[in-house]
């Protein structure tokens, strides 16, 4: 159990502003939209981080595992790429394309992999699925590999982030390149800063990407919770807990993600004792259950995954978050305004209640209450 | 040396044998006593009404009336109460001023303890819990606060929660189709307790404590809607009432224990050990075992209620697991079960082997916990304080991946709500209290609880000093208490940004250590004040 006071500082706190931006339908579109989007909240970050992850960006590779890895040294890129040969086929690596930009300064190298794990190194690991095998591996090189950091795993889809303004950051990695059916973006203030690109957002785990504006004044607990389950957090910045407990309750724990989001930011007591007997019984057992995954403090967030988006604000919205319809599009953001600055005149605009989700699925209509309350409210206790 | 012939030789063996205890042992009437007084007592004899008050109230008896009011000061224990009744708030109870040389390895205290064995040849004794001045962790970790990056939460404005569920949870929720498109619970919980604050009691038997203080805890418990715990002197009738929120302990007298005891309460607790007195049993002297207490207690009125140090069906885990499951059965699998033990060297192992012998809920008792009755020597220098005992227990638990399997109560030295915010943070989900309890009930910690004199009539069974307990006034007291601590903790959350209490448990992020050596904030897993995060 011994280990040291120096192992235990963890986390840098930040601000920020999000946007993002999804087709229903699968539509594809490039990211000059969710670029001018996010340079519109230009003045909720301040130049020390900024990125984007987008769905759909690989359809040449649709099954294979993208790593996006930056290396701050020659001998991190050996050594990663020993740990990713033993483990995977690798079908194509390359340099991430970017471009110089001005206010972009020192990136450190960045390659992406596509890859697909080998059978034999998944049985061999006693990793239940596939996935779980590249949750393990990415984990054990962002902890055991100095100077390399995997910031993206998923299939078909990216995340694209550095030190520098979020449109800055776009034009680097030149995004209008890319097509995608989802984009998020974020644009960071962080308060204090290692000058760190593995620290920007989003942060993400296999398919998981999560922009968050917040600080989880529950970290500590939350972290311990997802130590339990082999998550390592090694990002310093609390958002990473956020795509780790969305990857334990969702995938590995088989919850809906209204569900999961009811985990993060359950109702109220007083709402719960109201509720009809069946639903007040599951609503009990989450809180009971998941006590030390309720994510406390001011957040809002957004996050994706190859289905879907989602945002989500703390059960007393304590940070801002609107969302927006167009057509078969679903928009949300810190601000109406940076939805408008890429969708000029959405259908509805609306600011989603404290703690209530807006889901958007593939091929299905945005939900923005509570599913599993059809019949009675689930209103807050501070709606 | 002159021969002495065998008659002569066996005769003065023989006489020495029947000498011997004398030669060891003195006759206590030749052994004047040198202890000196530990308070003075005065009163202001030109205020005094001669109501005679002060005489009545004294259970030590050492007031006396002839003309005018009398003091042994020897038997005074410094309790307050004659002070506290004068109508004329003409007495002072002060400590004796006499003054020793000072010695910086005899203390006073070392030096009176050797006089008083030097009277009595005896274990010495004492009540409540250890006062010996080893550092208070506690005071030693302080409390994050919110500023500007993340806001605080007003807890006036805004809801906080408090409710706390103690017991084994499942790893994971598992969900069904339920009607049309709602999802239904798949997953059976295990039987939790519900209670609104994290705060319950500490097992106080009664026999310990007399009959109107345990009710006094038992309506405070039920209007709190937390706690109470029989400790093992059984359930007395007039409690039955509160059995619903009654923890029914299970200790090595088994007094009191029967089936239908297990079935009413809302727990059944098995007491290991207790933090005042790790490796000791429950020591209740026979004069408090009157009529009422050999009823609910199950032996004879006045004998003495030793129980014996280890239960002597637990000499293993494996057996305390059998008994873990032997209350189960007997329960019904409807309750769960606690399992109490002293905070010492290797109580993490110890609390994991719990855990995995069956145990809902597990109880640690720091060394500072208190007691009815305790030798001073266990009391003072056994057992480690809870505030490490708790990390290390919620850090091993986690490690092994089995602390949803248990829940943890933190007691021994709960004083304030600053204390239990501290315990939740450092792994707790909940905190019990029963020196702070007494305190609410006018005890003033005078340690002499082992005596049965107790003039606030909390540990005695004498009717004349039991009766100056209202329950009804005790219960308000002592609810307000459970009160006040949760405003308080309501206060502290919200300075922390947090609105539920689980959002603090184990979170010792929010805990920075001061004054605290680095070892022990190792062992700890708190950061030292000055770093961020
Ligand atoms: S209680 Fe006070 S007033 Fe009454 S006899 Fe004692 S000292 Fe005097
Ligand atoms: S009541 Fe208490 S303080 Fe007063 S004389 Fe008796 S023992 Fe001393
Ligand atoms: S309960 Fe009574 S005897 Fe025990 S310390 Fe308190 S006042 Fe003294």
């Amino acid at each position: 159990m011994h280990h040291h006071t120096a192992d235990l500082y963890t986390r840098n706190i930040s601000g920020c502003g999000l946007s993002g931006m999804m087709s229903l339908t699968g539509e594809r579109v490039d990211g000059r939209g969710i670029r001018d989007s996010i340079a519109l909240l230009h003045d909720r970050s301040n130049g020390l981080g900024g990125g984007f992850a987008a769905y759909g960006i690989y359809p040449d590779f649709p099954r294979h595992f993208a790593f996006h890895i930056m290396y701050y040294s020659a001998d991190a890129k050996d050594a990663a790429e020993k740990a990713l040969d033993t483990g995977f086929d690798c079908a194509r690596d390359e340099r991430i394309p970017t471009r110089l930009v001005e206010g972009v300064a020192d990136p450190p190298l960045l390659w992406r992999y596509f890859a697909t794990p080998k059978p034999e190194a998944v049985a061999q690991s006693q990793s239940a699925s596939d996935e779980d095998f590249v949750l393990r591996e990415v984990m054990r090189i962002n902890a055991e590999v100095s100077d390399a950091y995997v910031f993206s795993s998923g299939q078909n889809m990216g995340a694209f982030k550095g030190v520098g303004y979020a449109e800055d950051i776009a034009d680097f990695y030149r995004l209008e390149d890319y097509q995608a059916y989802i984009w998020i973006a974020h644009g960071r203030f962080p308060t204090n800063t290692p000058g760190w690109w593995a620290g920007a957002h989003p942060f993400t785990l296999l398919d998981w990407a999560v922009v968050h504006n917040g600080e989880i004044s529950s970290y500590g607990i939350n972290k311990r919770y997802l130590e339990m389950f082999g998550y390592r957090c090694t990002m310093r910045t609390d958002t990473e807990v956020m795509a780790y407990l969305l990857d334990l309750l969702v995938r590995r724990h088989g919850l809906p993600i209204e569900v999961a989001c009811k985990v993060i930011a359950p109702p109220f007591w007083k709402a719960v004792d109201r509720m009809e007997p069946e639903q007040r019984d599951l609503y009990r057992a989450l809180r009971q259950v998941y006590a030390s995954a309720l994510v406390n403090g001011p957040f809002a967030i957004i996050f994706a995954h190859r289905d879907g988006m989602v945002g989500v604000n703390d059960r007393i919205k304590l940070r801002p978050m609107v969302a927006a319809r167009k057509d078969d599009f679903l928009y949300i953001s810190s601000e109406e305004a940076a939805i408008r600055a890429m969708c000029a005149n959405p259908d509805t605009v609306w600011s989603p209640r404290a703690g209530e989700p807006v889901i958007g699925c593939r091929g299905q209509d945005v939900s923005t209450s509570a599913p599993l309350v059809s019949s009675t409210e689930v209103a807050h206790a501070t709606a | 040396m002159p021969q002495l012939d065998l008659d002569t030789r066996d005769a003065l063996a023989g006489a020495e044998a029947e000498f011997a205890p004398d030669h060891t042992r003195p006759r206590a009437d030749v052994v004047p006593l040198y202890s000196p007084p530990e308070f003075v007592w005065r009163n202001d004899t030109e205020r005094c009404r001669r109501c005679k008050r002060c005489v009545m109230q004294c259970g030590w008896r050492a007031l006396s009336w002839q003309d005018r009011v009398g003091a042994d000061h020897n038997k005074c224990v410094g309790c307050h109460r004659c002070e506290a009744m004068c109508p004329e708030k003409c007495i002072v109870v002060a400590p004796n001023p006499q003054h020793y040389k000072p010695h910086a390895l005899w203390s006073v205290t070392h030096r009176k303890n050797v006089w008083k064995q030097g009277d009595t040849g005896g274990v010495l004794l004492t009540g409540m819990g250890n006062d010996a001045p080893y550092q208070v962790i506690f005071d030693h970790l302080v409390l994050d606060a919110c500023q500007v990056t993340n806001p605080s939460i007003d807890p006036l404005r805004e809801p906080m929660e408090l409710r706390t569920f103690l017991g084994r949870k499942p790893e994971r929720v598992e969900l069904d189709a339920g009607p049309g498109s709602a999802l239904a619970l798949k997953t059976r919980l295990d039987p939790n307790l519900e209670i609104a604050t994290p705060i319950v009691f500490a097992p106080m038997s009664y026999g310990s404590i007399s009959l109107p203080a345990q009710k006094a805890i038992a309506m405070a418990a039920a209007e709190c809607g937390i706690l109470w715990n029989t400790g093992e002197g059984g359930l007395h009738e007039d409690l039955r009432p509160y059995a619903h929120c009654a923890v029914v302990q299970c200790a090595s007298g088994r007094f009191g224990v029967h089936a239908g005891y297990f079935n009413a309460g809302a727990a059944v607790e098995i007491k290991i050990g207790q933090g005042a007195k790790p490796g000791i049993g429950g020591h209740l002297p026979g004069e408090k075992v009157s009529l009422e207490v050999s009823q609910t207690r199950m032996i004879p009125v006045g004998s003495d209620a030793l129980s014996p140090a280890p239960q002597h069906d637990i000499y293993s885990i494996e057996d305390l697991r059998q008994l873990i499951y032997a209350i189960k059965e007997a329960t019904d699998y409807a309750k769960p079960v606690c399992v109490k033990i002293a905070a010492v060297h290797n109580v993490a192992a110890i609390a994991s082997g719990i855990v995995r012998a069956g145990a809902d809920i597990i109880y640690l008792d720091g060394f500072r916990g208190g007691t009815g009755a305790a030798p001073t020597v266990i009391r003072d220098h056994l057992g480690i304080p809870v505030e490490i005992a708790v990390a290390v227990v919620d850090e091993r638990l986690r490690q092994e991946g089995i602390r949803n399997q248990a829940s943890l109560i933190a007691a021994g030295g709960i004083r304030s709500s600053a204390d239990m915010a501290k315990a939740i943070a450092l792994g707790a989900d909940a905190v019990a209290i029963g020196t702070a309890a007494l305190l609410a009930l006018g005890c003033t910690l005078c340690q002499k609880c082992y005596t049965g004199r107790c003039s606030w009539g909390i540990c005695t069974q004498d009717p004349e000093l039991t009766r100056r307990i209202d329950p009804l006034v005790g219960a308000r007291r002592i609810a307000n208490l459970v009160r006040a601590w949760s405003a308080e903790l309501e206060e502290i959350l919200g300075a922390l940004g947090l609105n539920a209490v689980e959002s603090l448990r184990g979170s010792k992020e929010r805990l920075r250590g001061l004054d605290v050596d680095p070892s022990t904030l190792d062992v700890l897993g708190v950061k030292p004040a000055g770093v961020g995060a």
